[in-house]
């Protein structure tokens, strides 16, 4: 039984459609991704799943019950929003305990079990803060041991990360998914960043224009994306449309091919099956492990190559020096 | 960024000009304060020949003094609350929502501050009248609850609209209903905006003559009482005191309604 | 328990817990103002009968026709408008050094307490700054004991003296109810003044001198017309205040009647509420007509 579906769910605000049809299955234990621009509807479709929004038509459902109409103060579900919503005339401990005391937990138990959750993300010492004392890292931990101080059979984390700087980043995505792994409930969170969402989820669904365009593992929406969006958005892979296509292969055919498939040729012939075509070196972006080159083929389309840094010597091309690049037709990925 | 001083800071002419300025705008309260005071019973002379609080025990001694205050009071305190439960009513529902009929609503509950108070006054006699009612303790309290609900309303709306929204929706994601939610977040925010207006309220019920001068009928408010006694020179002093308690009573709470509201800085927790 | 149930049944129908909470304070004011203020306007257009001295409730015209036809009634209207016109002018100009010194001298701490000088007079006592005044104007008042303390005794006997205006003593006639009415509105003209006046970028003032202008030129042409804004805004607060005031005409009056006393008058001694709510319905038009010419000059913008 799906933890979470949505099936056929609408939604729109006055002329903007920002849910069109969307339907979507979340296993138990899962930690599920939604991932998309903004405006795509990812936010919505978290909301609708919360109880903050109701579709205009299709249905929510969770544990398999029909929760559509069910207020979100009678979901079992839990969220954590994106500016963590914390109360400020309430200090850290009331406000992890705010969950316990609405459903009239007995006050002494009440602060037993927050000071549990906030041991649970190592801000124990500051239960009599109030949030405003407290940095962007320390209110988030906050905010997530409120919503987990229920138990919830659900937590929904909205842009979790964003508000984070890099290297604070890059701890809490390790530390989100320890404490999935811990606690066993399903984890769905919304972002704009594809390599949060590859490096943390499960399965991954890409939203644009408010549908799904592919729901897939994070491997999978890497090496077989589906539509040239989900092939641009999802690891940046080149999409060749396909009249282009028509002249390079002989077939009509989109496809994407990922910038580390490409190589700029040295020398002469190109392997068999590959496919070869001339242009010139616009952009040169450096990465640190491997650089960009942009080259703008004759054709006019500007195709990314990734080329790694072999230790020491450069072997980038010089910037408007023409180039041959090949790619193995084979590695293309067609494309709807 | 302005700059304090351009050639050389202001004139010497202006700033004695803006003092002047200021100094006339508080003297004639501050002599009134002073008159309260003398020992002169004709106090249309000055200086005053000395200084007592004898006019002060005097007037608490009056019978109808004490019968106005009391009736002042009450009829603060009765518009006060229920411009407190309407005025609320109204700011949570108008605070966040979008409907057909907003605008419409909007401009009704700007009209009872913005008409004059004389056409107020005449309105609510007039409407006392057409419905065969006689003037008395509760059309004053229906006249005064009206504009008092309305500020009561501009208080709370104004700080209800500095919430975020998404409190509202985290403390029902975690489980609190509609009640919980309003007394446990938003209630405790509201609270200065309340305290504020409820004390604007009150002074302006306290203060109010123009309205009430329609809709009172026989009764005498404190200000009613002292209008009459405007026209009376007998005992100035008495009436001086009472001018002092009517500033008491009404600058205080307008002095902290106005520190309460100022915007503060602990707005949020994010 | 009874709040869940109530909670979950207006949960998800948000326009009937909308309507639930407008009801009562709609309610309140649909009836006991908005009612009040269509009797009002319906009785404008009663008139009285004068042999029965009663109300007849027939429409017509006639009470509007004497409102506007007795040349006494339009002496009276013309008086208020002419009083609110120099009311307003007058605050104009006292209220500009002061705002123009705060607004752009005054450092941070000097402009708090200006603002705080400013409000507390305007949040005292209606009755108390009118009562203060008819002492201060009365024959034995401060002003009369200052004045003739400087010597200056004959000027105010002459001030007196001066028709139409004078009077008696200052505490009844037209010139002491115009000090009146100013000291009275001047905070309202005082702040939106200011704000307005703070407004003015300082560097366009810079630039004015920069180009070669003299201080009074900069003053005319660059800050006078930005600041007509807030000076449109303060002059719709003491020209709508004057004209709806009937108290201060008659505790510090001359003989002449103004608008409002004439409401007030009507009502209670005449009876003659047709007449009184005609009368109410003046300073309403004349307000509008004023509203939508300042407007024009961008009060809006500074309020």
């Amino acid at each position: 039984m799906a933890a979470i579906e949505l099936r056929d769910a609408s939604r729109a605000f006055g002329p903007v459609v920002a849910l069109d049809r969307v339907s979507l299955t979340i296993a138990p234990g899962e930690f599920f991704a939604l991932l998309g621009p903004s405006g795509s509807g990812k936010t919505t479709c978290l909301r609708l799943i919360a109880g903050f929004d109701q579709p205009d038509s299709g249905q929510v459902l969770l544990d398999g019950v029909d929760v559509t109409d069910v207020p979100p103060f009678e979901r079992n579900v839990n969220t954590v929003f994106q500016d963590y919503a914390l109360f400020p005339h309430m200090n850290v401990a009331d406000n992890v305990a705010y969950g316990l005391r609405v459903r009239r937990v007995a006050a002494a138990e009440r602060r037993r079990r927050a000071i549990e959750m906030l041991e649970l993300v190592q801000l124990e010492s500051f239960a009599e803060r109030r949030p405003t004392q407290l940095s962007g890292g320390q209110r988030q931990r906050v905010a997530l041991a409120r919503a987990l101080i229920n138990q919830p059979k659900v937590l929904l984390l909205d842009e979790p990360l964003g508000a984070l700087d890099l290297k604070l980043r890059e701890e809490m995505q390790t530390e989100l998914k320890g404490l999935q792994q811990r606690l066993g409930i399903t984890f769905v969170f919304v972002t704009h960043d594809q390599g949060e969402a590859l490096s943390m989820a499960n399965r991954v669904a890409v939203f644009n224009a408010g549908r799904i365009e592919q729901l897939d593992t994070p491997r999978a929406l890497y090496t077989q994306p589906k539509t040239a969006f989900v092939a641009g958005f999802v690891g940046s892979a080149n999409v060749v449309e396909s009249d282009l296509a028509d002249r390079l292969t002989g077939r009509a055919q989109a496809f994407a091919i990922r910038p580390e498939q490409i190589r700029i040729l040295t020398d002469g012939t190109p392997p068999a099956g590959h496919v070869c075509v001339e242009g010139v070196v616009e952009d040169i972006l450096y990465h640190g492990a491997s650089s960009r080159c942009h080259v703008r083929i004759d054709g006019g389309a500007l195709l990314a190559v990734a080329q790694a840094e072999s230790g020491g010597a450069p072997s980038l091309p010089a910037l408007g020096t023409r180039v041959r690049i090949a790619w193995a037709q084979a590695s293309a990925v067609p494309l709807e | 960024m302005r700059s304090k001083s351009r050639w050389g800071g202001a004139s010497t002419g202006l700033k004695i000009a803006a003092a002047a300025g200021l100094v006339f705008l508080h003297l004639p309260v501050w002599v009134i304060v002073l008159y309260a005071f003398t020992t002169e019973d004709r106090t249309y002379a000055f200086p005053p020949p000395g200084l007592t609080l004898h006019w002060f025990g005097a007037a608490f001694a009056r019978h109808d003094i004490w019968e106005s205050m009391r009736l002042s009071l009450m009829v603060a305190s009765v518009a006060t609350l229920v411009a407190l439960v309407l005025g609320t009513l109204a700011a949570f529902a108008l605070a966040r929502s979008n409907f057909r009929a907003k605008e419409s609503i909007t401009l009704l509950f700007v009209l009872p501050i913005a008409l004059p108070g004389i056409l107020t006054g005449l309105a609510l006699l007039a409407g006392i009248r057409s419905i065969g009612l006689t003037p008395g303790f509760w059309t004053i309290v229906a006249g005064h609850a009206t504009f008092c609900l309305v500020i009561v309303h501009n208080n709370v709306i104004a700080r209800l609209r500095r919430i975020p929204t998404n409190w509202v929706e985290a403390s029902m994601d975690l489980g609190a209903d509609g009640w919980q939610t309003f007394r446990f977040v938003l209630l405790p925010q509201i609270a200065t905006a309340l305290l504020a207006g409820g004390m604007l309220a009150f002074a302006l019920s306290f203060d109010e003559i123009i309205v009430t001068l329609f809709t009172a009928g026989h009764e005498r408010t404190l200000p009613i009482w002292f209008y009459n006694e405007l026209f009376r020179p007998r005992e100035r002093p008495i009436t001086n005191v009472v001018a002092v308690i009517v500033i008491l009573v009404t600058l205080g709470p307008i002095l902290l309604a106005y520190y309460l509201t100022r915007p503060d800085e602990h707005a949020s927790g994010n | 328990m009874l709040a869940r149930s109530v909670s979950r049944f207006l949960h998800s129908r948000r326009g009937f817990y909308l309507a639930l909470l407008l009801a009562p304070p709609l309610l309140w004011l649909g009836t006991v103002y908005l009612g009040s203020l269509l009797v009002l306007l319906a009785q404008s257009f009663y008139a009285i009968d004068e042999f029965t001295a009663r109300v007849v409730p027939e429409l017509t015209l006639k009470t509007y026709r004497q409102l506007v036809g007795q040349p006494a009634n339009v002496d009276i209207i013309l008086r208020t408008l002419a009083m609110a016109v120099a009311v307003t002018l007058a605050a104009a100009v006292i209220a500009f050094p002061i705002a123009y010194y705060m607004a752009r001298y005054a450092g941070l701490r000097m402009r708090a307490f200006f603002y705080v000088g400013v409000m507390l007079p305007m949040w005292t006592s209606y009755l108390v700054k009118v009562y203060a005044w008819r002492l201060l104007l009365a024959k034995e008042g401060i002003i009369s004991w200052a004045l003739t303390g400087l010597g200056l005794q004959g000027s105010l006997d002459r001030l007196l003296a001066v028709p139409v205006v004078g009077g008696p003593s200052l505490a009844s006639s037209y010139i002491g109810m115009f000090i009146v009415f100013v000291y009275m509105w001047l905070p309202f003209m005082i702040l939106p003044l200011a704000a307005a006046l703070e407004r003015v970028p300082e560097s366009l003032l810079q630039a004015s001198a920069d180009l070669g202008a003299r201080p009074g030129q900069t003053f005319r042409n660059v800050v006078l017309p930005l600041a007509l804004p807030g000076l449109a805004a303060g002059s719709i607060f003491t020209f709508s205040l004057t004209l709806g005031d009937y108290i201060i005409p008659t505790v510090v009056g001359a003989p002449g009647y103004f608008v409002g006393m004439m409401v007030y008058q009507q009502q209670g001694t005449a009876g003659n509420m047709p007449l009184a709510a005609a009368f109410s319905i003046v300073p309403i038009v004349l307000i509008a007509i004023y509203l939508a010419l300042a407007r024009r000059m961008g009060a809006f913008d500074a309020l």
